[in-house]
């Protein structure tokens, strides 16, 4: 059960954005920007960092919704999903991939975690200072999504099938203008 | 040294943010909202609690930053910021912002920290569930920016002098853009 009275009972970050839109629109409008923009790093990489830290952060909702969405974009299976959390160095993802997520999982630790060796790997493999950025950020954004899906104490559907049937519908229509309670 | 090269050399996140305006432009709104509202929780409030999840992060620019800021809403009360920084619980403030405080304490370790009984004791000192939203929120969101500051090693001001200028230029206009559009105050 929630730590508050939501009124409703939507589950995972669709409860506390449905209690309070004010902060909800600009939540979704960050995402929008951050997951869905199509400068360098592809929907389906920017979703995978997503899905990495929630599950660094331990959090069910966000790293099955944001799994899912890495799923569709990228066609691949579970599998490979979950292989990516687990070890994505023995993964077939791109060389500058596995330098932008060994960044991410520091910054989950703490920014100061991220040392210059790793932003000179990144590069070194073709990273561009916008894609370390967003890298970054879509980090640091996961570790705020995650502490206010779990530090309220929202649930989860814990049928994985859930998420992957919900992932086509938000990929068509993105995040901004996000109607929680759809 | 930043990480990257941010083409510009302001201080803290708003050499990021000038870096990538489309992402600052709703950090900004949403920094306004949870900092700025005056419901429930005070402005003084939330920018206390922003500034210790930032003490906690060990990130040195939103600790003193928020701690400013804080420090005009009180009246320039810069002891009291002081205290609650180092030990909240014998700084005098409301037994309700102590439990807000704990909760956000809790968050910043994680969101599966905040325990039912941290949240009944805040309840029993008199919040309610929109300032434990808040608190959560705004704690989680300190997460995000500590690590966005630190995370790409943005340049810190050494000056602390430096801090209350920039304190006031937000207690006068708020969050957003302007912070990095604006001259720097000096």
């Amino acid at each position: 059960m929630a730590h508050i009275d939501l009124q409703n009972d939507f589950p995972g970050i669709r409860g506390p954005m449905a209690f309070r839109p004010e902060t909800a629109k600009s939540l979704n409008e960050l995402a929008e920007v951050l997951l869905r923009s199509d400068n360098s790093l592809s929907r389906g990489e920017r979703e995978l960092i997503a899905a990495y830290v929630s599950y660094l952060n331990d959090c069910f909702f966000c790293q099955n919704v944001h799994g899912g969405l890495a799923q569709h974009y990228l066609q691949c299976d579970s599998d490979f999903i979950e292989a990516v959390k687990n070890d994505f160095i023995s993964t077939s993802v791109s060389a500058k991939m596995k330098t932008l997520l060994w960044i991410a999982a520091s910054v989950q630790k703490g920014g100061k975690k991220v040392r210059p060796e790793q932003i000179e790997a990144a590069k070194i493999v073709g990273a561009t200072d916008a894609e370390i950025h967003d890298t970054v950020l879509i980090a640091a954004a996961f570790c705020m999504f995650n502490r206010y899906v779990d530090g309220l104490a929202t649930w989860a559907p814990e049928d994985k099938t859930y998420y992957i049937e919900r992932a086509k519908q938000r990929a068509e229509e993105g995040y901004a203008g996000y109607d929680a309670s759809k | 040294m930043p990480h990257i090269n941010f083409n510009n050399d302001f201080p803290g996140i708003r050499s990021a943010m000038a870096y990538s305006p489309e992402t600052a432009a709703p950090m900004g709104v949403l920094a306004e909202i949870l900092l700025r509202s005056n419901d429930g929780l005070t402005p003084a409030d939330r920018e206390l609690i922003g500034m210790y999840v930032s003490y906690l992060n060990d990130c040195f620019y939103c600790n003193h930053s928020h701690g400013e800021i804080a420090c005009i809403y009180l009246g320039g009360d810069r002891e009291l910021v002081e205290q609650v920084r180092k030990d909240y619980s014998k700084a005098p403030i409301s037994d309700k912002l102590k439990s807000l405080l704990a909760i956000a304490a809790k968050v910043q370790k994680g969101g599966k920290f905040v325990t039912v009984e941290d949240v009944a004791k805040a309840k029993e000192n008199g919040a309610d569930d929109k300032d434990i939203h808040d608190t959560v929120l705004i704690a989680a969101a300190f997460c995000m920016f500590n690590r966005y500051v630190d995370g790409l090693a943005t340049i810190t001001p050494t000056d602390m002098d430096s801090y209350p200028l920039r304190a006031k230029q937000i207690v006068d206009n708020g969050y957003g853009n302007h912070v990095f559009t604006n001259k720097q105050p000096t």
